[in-house]
């Protein structure tokens, strides 16, 4: 694509051009269509796999419809869970553009809730807006500091950044357990090692007419400013050079060091956003509570969109759907918890598959593109 | 241009699946009819069959699903996040619940008080005995004194142990896991004062590689009697019966892992208590906000002794627990000095458990003489 569009820019000839915005287009159809594909071979499979245990799979259909989209409650229940995945799905996709592998967003969530507590517990006494922005501010530098860490490691060191930054993730919790049983402890919290509130009055209130918190509207602005930097600025343009030709990059005097410090530290500043908004918006404190595994599920959600910014935010809100109607499955076919896991290592597995697919179907691929 | 065309077709694509959907919903006849019965919710943060702490809870619910006219709901893995306010608003707007038992301790603060005043005419019941006179109406918080059950348990444990050498394994030092050591080690020392228990912090309630690398590490100090405060004991009832040693349960009878190894165990006894709870919701008479106990309450209870017992710890764990039962039976009291040598209870002095208010008892910081470990400064 970037080869193509130099080459459109270096010789802008209607032929080429034209060719061009025929073979985008085939290729936008294409990342829409086998996504979706997949989604629906993936619920085959699954029924198939529900069948087997003895449960109708029309039923289960019936019940994620029920439990994701078919009421107002439902809607919202996936909205609400949809919310943190869009930005950790971000501390994925981020440094992917930069080449680079990252699946610390759990820690930088851990992390980014953590110093938001404390810098909320801190402002205490000051004006609720001051207190929010305060925490906000903490968590984004906290979660992106961690992350950069990975980064650097790679750039400086040679460390490998998977590697680090899930090692990371566990460093984060062991250091969260740490503080709050100890320095940071509310010492009323007896028998549930918790720090102090950061107070009723400091938190993210919901978006008026819902029960949806702040968070959804964060996350959907975090994607479109993330999709604009990759798509639409020169950094993002450099970051994407270094990710797909590093030595190429450097050739032609790109700053890789920058650029892979800058994409890790905006990624883990969105998953140390998720954070804060799990302790602004639903916990009210930080404890051993804020291993949610959100950060996690965030690489499933980079990785099902592609690691495109804005297609993290329809995949996040499946995800959000699939583990919202996992409680009806649950109550009314006494299908185990697990089930919705199983669905969504299924949902992964076969999309990765898909990868093999893309540029095989003479459909999206005609010559004069009028698709 | 292109990127137009994209979110035109992602925007009908996804509003057709939506509406689709919506119909889908309203044409299936899945919306279960309101009738005369009364819909009790069990909502667990792990499996419900964990042979530990969910599974007691689950008991309670099968005991309840035998009742007449009450229709029940469970709910597994539900963590203590935005997943379980929406699991019990789900129960209540999809499935008409009226009486919600929400069973982790950390359920409470914030959601069941953010959720209760939000639905005045549910009943939240939950597990942990926080409830303060300051909190909503419609909130009943129970608890037990399993460290009694704790106690008799060490009462076997020294009988049955020939080296004196006791392990736990716990999670985290908090007061609740610091009653049931001391409790147990005291137990054991009534009947051989030399007996010492060693403590394993695990540092999180469920963490099964590091409990079975505790218990190995305990049984390879010469330790021949475990028992444990974790959510689910069962890596530790395997690990100990495999290397051969005995072990007290926790939670629930773990007796059917390890038939030979098993002494006994303490247990939660929330299959007497719910349906009590549920038949008084029924008749509309008013649950208690506040209610703890031990023995002597019925909320807890002691497994059937195991192959291994001897008569004579049976007798004498017996006599224990019908004190204990009778309710003139104290486990901490004075002189009582920790594992430093520091008198933290002098001659006299008494933590009398039905005192629920007793602030020694329910913060307790201490490892009573005899335990092994130390708590984190």
């Amino acid at each position: 694509m970037v080869e193509e569009a130099a080459a459109a820019i270096a010789a802008p000839n209607g032929t080429v051009t034209r060719r061009l915005l025929a073979a985008a287009s085939g290729a936008a159809a294409e990342a829409v269509a086998i996504p979706l594909g997949a989604i629906v071979v993936s619920l085959l499979v699954f029924g198939l796999f529900v069948a087997l245990a003895g449960v109708n799979p029309l039923a289960v259909y019936g019940y994620m419809v029920e439990g994701s989209v078919g009421s107002w409650f439902s809607v919202q229940n996936t909205l609400t869970r949809a919310a943190p995945l869009i930005l950790t799905g971000l501390c994925t996709a981020l440094p992917a553009q930069a080449g680079l592998m990252i699946i610390g967003g759990e820690g930088a969530f851990v992390i980014g809730g953590l110093v938001a507590a404390m810098a909320g517990v801190a402002l205490t006494g000051a004006p609720a807006l001051v207190a929010i922005l305060a925490m906000a501010a903490a968590g984004i530098v906290a979660g992106g500091i961690w992350v950069a860490f990975a980064g650097a490691l790679r750039h400086w060191r040679g460390v490998n950044e998977t590697i680090s930054s899930l090692l990371l993730n566990y460093i984060a919790i062991a250091i969260l357990n740490q503080v709050v049983e100890g320095v940071f402890r509310d010492p009323r919290s007896l028998n549930k090692p918790s720090s102090p509130s950061i107070g009723y009055d400091h938190m993210i209130a919901t978006i008026p007419g819902t029960e949806i918190h702040w968070g959804l509207v964060v996350g959907i602005v975090a994607a479109v400013c993330a999709y604009v930097l990759i798509r639409h600025t020169t950094i993002g343009f450099a970051a994407r050079v270094a990710g797909g030709n590093v030595r190429a990059a450097r050739m032609v005097g790109l700053p890789i060091a920058r650029l892979v410090v800058l994409t890790c530290f905006l990624g883990g500043a969105a998953a140390g956003l998720a954070g804060m908004i799990e302790v602004a918006a639903v916990q009210e404190r930080a404890s051993a509570d804020l291993v949610t595994g959100y950060g996690y599920t965030g690489i499933l959600v980079a990785f099902l969109a592609r690691q495109n910014p804005l297609a993290l935010i329809p995949v996040a809100i499946l995800l959000g759907g699939i583990s919202a109607s996992g409680g009806l499955l649950q109550r009314h076919l006494g299908l185990p918890d697990a089930a919705t896991v199983v669905l969504q290592g299924i949902v992964f597995v076969v999309i990765l598959a898909s990868d093999a697919v893309y540029g095989r179907i003479p459909w999206f691929n005609r010559p004069e593109g009028n698709a | 241009m292109i990127s137009k065309k994209i979110s035109r077709r992602h925007v009908l694509g996804s509003a057709a699946a939506f509406g689709a959907g919506a119909g889908l919903a309203t044409a299936l006849p899945l919306r279960p009819a309101f009738a005369a019965t009364t819909t009790v919710g069990f909502i667990y943060v792990g499996p419900h069959d964990d042979f530990g702490y969910n599974q007691a809870h689950a008991q309670g619910a099968a005991a309840v699903k035998k009742m007449s006219g009450v229709k029940v709901l469970e709910e597994e893995n539900v963590p203590e996040d935005v997943a379980v306010t929406k699991t019990m608003e789900s129960m209540i707007q999809e499935d008409g619940a009226s009486l919600l038992f929400p069973t982790s301790f950390g359920y409470f603060d914030p959601y069941i008080l953010r959720e209760a005043p939000k639905y005045p005419k549910v009943r939240f019941e939950h597990s942990g005995g926080l409830w303060t006179v300051k909190d909503p109406k419609n909130i009943g918080s129970y608890f037990g004194y399993i460290f009694e059950a704790q106690h008799v348990n060490g009462i076997v444990a020294g009988f049955s142990s020939k080296s004196g050498k006791l392990g736990f394994v716990a999670a985290k030092p908090i007061p609740q896991v610091l009653q049931n050591i001391n409790a147990f080690t005291l137990g054991a020392r009534l009947i051989n004062p030399k007996a010492t228990t060693s403590v394993i912090f695990t540092g999180d309630w469920s963490m099964p590689v590091k409990e079975a690398e505790a218990t190995n590490s305990l049984i390879d100090q010469g330790i021949d009697v475990v028992t444990m405060h974790v959510d689910s004991p069962k890596v530790v009832v395997q690990t100990a019966a495999k290397r051969g040693a005995m072990v007290c349960g926790y939670h629930c009878s773990q007796a059917a892992l390890a038939p030979q190894a098993y002494l006994t165990g303490a247990e939660w006894n929330w299959t007497d208590l719910y349906p009590k709870f549920v038949t008084m919701w029924m008749k509309g008479e008013e649950i208690p906000n506040f209610y703890r106990g031990g023995f002597k309450e019925g909320l807890i209870r002691q497994s059937p002794y195991g192959p291994k017992v001897s008569a004579e710890a049976k007798t004498r764990a017996d006599t224990v627990k019908a004190a204990l039962t009778a309710g003139n039976y104290v486990i901490f009291k004075g002189p009582l000095k920790d594992n430093s040598g520091k008198e933290v209870l002098a001659a006299g002095q008494e933590l009398i458990q039905s005192n629920a208010t007793d602030a020694k008892l329910e913060s307790m910081n201490f490892l009573v003489e005899g335990v092994l470990g130390s708590l984190p400064a």
